[in-house]
């Protein structure tokens, strides 16, 4: 008896569908066994991890609040992946993105000198974003530096831009020696949707918008054709007269633009002012985010969904039932783990082979 | 004529490898129905048949790839079950696919090495390669990286690998279809050397010329079916191909009244340094295809055809504007959409990842290179009416068979690719067709239509450069045809001028003292 994987003829677009579905009751299943060994009720903590932050009003504001971000650099990165260029540094684009739109914030703080503020201060962080984005791709283009490593590295150089702005220039006096800037102006900070319940904003309307264009983008443009055509064939994509290097840049740009967006919108969102904390990984959760949903927008908003409701059930499981919070990111890795497992069931079969040298040796 | 007559000395002995009413069923489909085959050592035995006619399905069998749903294979008389290829290499069966199964990062010596049992250093088996390359006149440079070789070459390695397996019988799926004749030639004295030293040929091929001379025994499938075994020394070219069709062939016809107009495409002293280290330098290209004629480019493979295309089609850009002038816009600087706009259209010789992005759909590789000059984009909005609507005429024009109306293109058996590639551009109306190795791998019956739709299009007025290694083609569509060698082109001969000697020694290089195999060896040595 042998298991092996056989090439599909086509595609199957059932399995598609079907492969996350799969990876995400695999990890469920792992992650039951893996409460059993600490000594804990797996039925209870699957519970309190996916089920009650469902049935409460604020826990589902908190979902979208989480999610947000994660949707908006995920579906830049998709772009990215879908092409075959791998930004790995959605993290540093965030920050740089959150730290340029604070610095109108902070110009402007206490004057509140009229509406425009914020409109200008997620341009800034959009602009941000992409130009910090740019550095990778140019390196690639012009010297032929691989984007991952680049990408990846200039993380730390944002993250430790960042640090030296809240403890140095843009500390608020009136702080206490908190690393932390000011509180945003009420003209500086993205409103909330649902006044009094919860921290539902504005900016989750922009993440919906940015997966609506985008789907149109990769499913009906001659860009997103572009795109998808030097992924699956670079070879094709150059004959049928498109530049990679071109697209290197774009992607990166977007992708870059995207995530600076959601830096700008977290920190004038529901954090309110800039401080070292602000990001907790979302430009790496991203990554897993962009191919727990199939590098598809939509996918990617209820991918998005999904891992900011284990994030919040993280919280709460810490809380109730004493466990760490870095379960959540092993729930996470295992997660992608089984993801990118189950993709190979896309364009290959499993069969068992029983072995054939039992056949009788007449016929 | 339905019994093998085989030799003497093969009837001595028994058949080495038998399949006894073998067949093989995908689903509702018999691609194999019941055949009945010997192979006998000391014997080259031919098996022909059109595309899909179930050749590939049969050697897939015997060479362990597949399992028979019916009927048993033989080995020396005992029934054997082939797990897999590398049981059947235990055994003695050695293959050469037509679509080569190399790693493209990998050199020589290391692909060859991969399908060797572990038990042989890799420095012994770069010796071993070099020496039976040696041996049989296949010369090969064991450290080059398989990327950077052409077809011709890479076929090289996939005999080279299995005879270094010291196969007892060795299956070769279309092998000269990338060859010159001298290049075949040499491949014959291979086999028939092969031959002589006891070993058995299934040779498949729907060469019927070559089948003649070369082979003892032919059997002849046809829509999964058997329809007779026979030698085909006492068959004439026309007998053995309606054997294999069913009926006979439309011949290529000429289009009648053809008036040979200006250059549309034009070439001036075109001298390119290549991308990589061991490609081809473009030493002074010039030619001039006028409106109405077809012009052929011969040679051998890696000789710089791959660069003259891609300077051609725009992948690559030329030193200057004027070194390529289409339909006179100085096309030199512009990239590939730009020259698409102006009316030229090209025809690259990988199907599969070059021509067509293989998991991409039929309506989206009409995009490919549609999207330029064909009313598909709107604003940047693809019309994706308009791209399927593309792959409907398409499908009719050029009788493209697929499964469904629109499917991935890696589905399309070779010919039908071919033909749906083909006809994309040939309907786009361009003046000016640039197409390499048009009928590569491809079936007699679609090979026929796609030299048909170069003529009528050179017919209607364009410009119709082929660069094609099959002499027969050109012989049978080209007005001139010129020769390349070492980067560079000779003179265009008028087609009546070109015999087949006449081009094999420029496709050899100019002094006709040497042979080709010389040749060969400088080329590897000196790049």
């Amino acid at each position: 008896m042998q298991l092996v994987l056989e090439r599909r003829a086509e595609r199957s677009t059932m399995i598609a569908v079907a492969s996350p579905l799969i990876a995400v009751a695999l990890t469920i299943v792992t992650f039951a066994i893996l409460f059993a060994i600490m000594g804990k009720n797996p039925i209870e903590a699957l519970y309190i991890y996916f089920i009650e932050p469902l049935t409460d009003p604020f826990s589902l504001q908190e979902i979208a609040v989480k999610a947000t971000p994660l949707v908006l650099i995920a579906v830049g990165l998709a772009l990215c992946y879908i092409a075959n260029i791998w930004n790995i540094g959605a993290e540093g684009q965030f920050l740089v993105g959150a730290v340029c739109g604070s610095w109108l914030a902070v110009r402007t703080n206490g004057t509140d000198v009229g509406y425009w503020v914020l409109p200008a201060m997620l341009i800034l962080g959009t602009l941000g974003g992409a130009i910090y984005g740019l550095i990778p791709a140019i390196c690639r283009v012009y010297f032929g530096a691989s984007e991952i490593l680049t990408s990846l590295m200039l993380v730390y150089v944002a993250n430790l831009g960042m640090d030296y702005m809240v403890r140095g220039p843009w500390r608020d006096p009136a702080g206490l020696n908190f690393p932390t800037t000011a509180a945003f102006d009420p003209v500086a900070s993205v409103p909330t949707l649902l006044e009094g319940t919860g921290r539902l904003h504005a900016g989750s309307i922009i993440a919906l918008v940015v997966v609506m264009l985008i789907t149109v983008l990769l499913g009906r443009t001659i860009m997103g054709f572009e795109i998808r055509l030097v992924g699956a064939a670079p070879r094709a994509a150059r004959f049928s007269g498109f530049s990679a290097d071109r697209l290197v840049l774009i992607t990166f740009a977007v992708s870059g633009a995207l995530a600076g967006l959601a830096g700008i919108i977290e920190v004038a969102g529901p954090i309110g002012h800039l401080d070292p904390g602000v990001s907790s990984g979302y430009g790496f959760t991203a990554i897993i985010v962009a191919f727990l949903g199939r590098l598809n927008p939509v996918g990617i908003l209820m991918a998005g969904l999904f891992l900011a409701l284990t994030f919040i059930g993280g919280e709460g499981a810490q809380i109730s039932m004493k466990v760490p919070l870095d379960l959540t990111k092993v729930f996470q890795g295992i997660l992608l783990f089984y993801v990118l497992a189950c993709d190979s069931l896309i364009v290959y079969r499993l069969r068992l082979l029983r072995s054939v040298k039992a056949a009788p040796a007449h016929a | 004529m339905l019994d093998a007559t085989s030799q003497a000395d093969s009837l001595r002995s028994g058949p080495l490898l038998s399949a006894v009413s073998v067949s093989k069923r995908y689903g509702d489909f018999l691609a194999n129905d019941s055949i009945d085959l010997d192979l006998f050592p000391a014997e080259i035995h031919a098996l022909l048949g059109e595309n899909g006619a179930g050749k590939s399905t049969l050697v897939k069998m015997m060479y362990g790839l597949i399992q028979p749903s019916g009927g048993e294979l033989r080995w020396m008389g005992q029934k054997i079950v082939l797990g897999g290829p590398s049981e059947a290499r235990a055994l003695g069966i050695g293959m050469v696919f037509q679509h080569f199964t190399l790693f493209e990062n990998l050199t020589v010596a290391e692909n060859v090495a991969l399908g060797l049992p572990p038990t042989e250093s890799f420095a012994a088996i770069s010796r071993r390669l070099a020496e039976t390359a040696r041996v049989y006149g296949l010369p090969l440079d064991p450290k080059r990286e398989v990327w950077q070789l052409s077809v011709g070459e890479r076929q090289r390695i996939e005999i080279v690998r299995a005879l270094m397996q010291n196969p007892k019988l060795l299956i070769l799926d279309e092998p000269t279809s990338v060859l010159t004749p001298q290049e075949a030639d040499l491949l014959f004295v291979v086999l028939d050397r092969l031959k002589s030293e006891g070993r058995a040929i299934l040779y498949i091929s729907h060469k019927l010329e070559e089948v003649k001379r070369l082979c003892d025994t032919a059997t002849i499938l046809r829509g999964g079916k058997k329809v007779a075994t026979c030698n085909p020394r006492q068959e004439t070219a026309a007998s053995l191909a309606r054997m294999m069709v069913g009926g006979e062939i439309g011949e290529v016809k000429a289009a009648s009244g053809r008036t040979v107009a200006l250059p549309r495409l034009a070439i001036h002293k075109l001298s390119l340094a290549p991308d990589d280290p061991h490609g081809t330098y473009l030493e002074e290209v010039s030619l001039e295809v006028r409106g109405g004629e077809v012009v052929g480019i011969a040679g051998v493979s890696g000789n710089g055809q791959d660069e003259l295309f891609s300077a051609l089609s725009g992948e690559r850009q030329s030193p200057g504007e004027g070194a390529i002038v289409i339909d006179g816009h100085a096309a030199g600087l512009l990239g590939v959409t730009e020259r698409r706009r102006i009316g030229a259209a090209f025809v690259p010789e990988e199907r599969l990842g070059h021509g067509t992005a293989p998991r991409m759909r039929l309506s989206e590789n009409a995009l490919l290179t549609g999207h330029a000059a064909s009313g598909m984009v709107k604003k940047g909005f693809v019309d994706r009416l308009a791209t399927l609507a593309h792959v409907d005429r398409t499908t009719k024009a050029f009788d493209v068979r697929k499964a469904k109306r629109n499917p991935e293109a890696v589905s399309l058996s070779g010919g039908n690719l071919q033909k749906f590639i083909v006809g994309r551009e040939i309907l786009r109306e361009p003046g000016v067709l640039v197409v390499s190795q048009p009928t590569w791998g491809v079936d007699a019956g679609a090979a026929a239509v796609i030299r048909q739709a170069l003529i009528d299009l050179a017919g209607r007025g364009a410009a119709v450069l082929v660069i094609s290694q099959d002499l027969d083609e050109l012989a049978e569509i080209a007005d001139r045809i010129a020769v390349m060698f070492h980067g560079r082109l000779s003179a265009p001969l008028e087609a009546s001028e070109a015999t087949r000697e006449k081009l094999g020694l420029l496709m050899g290089g100019a002094s006709p003292e040497r042979a080709a195999g010389e040749q060969e060896v400088e080329h590897a040595v000196g790049a």
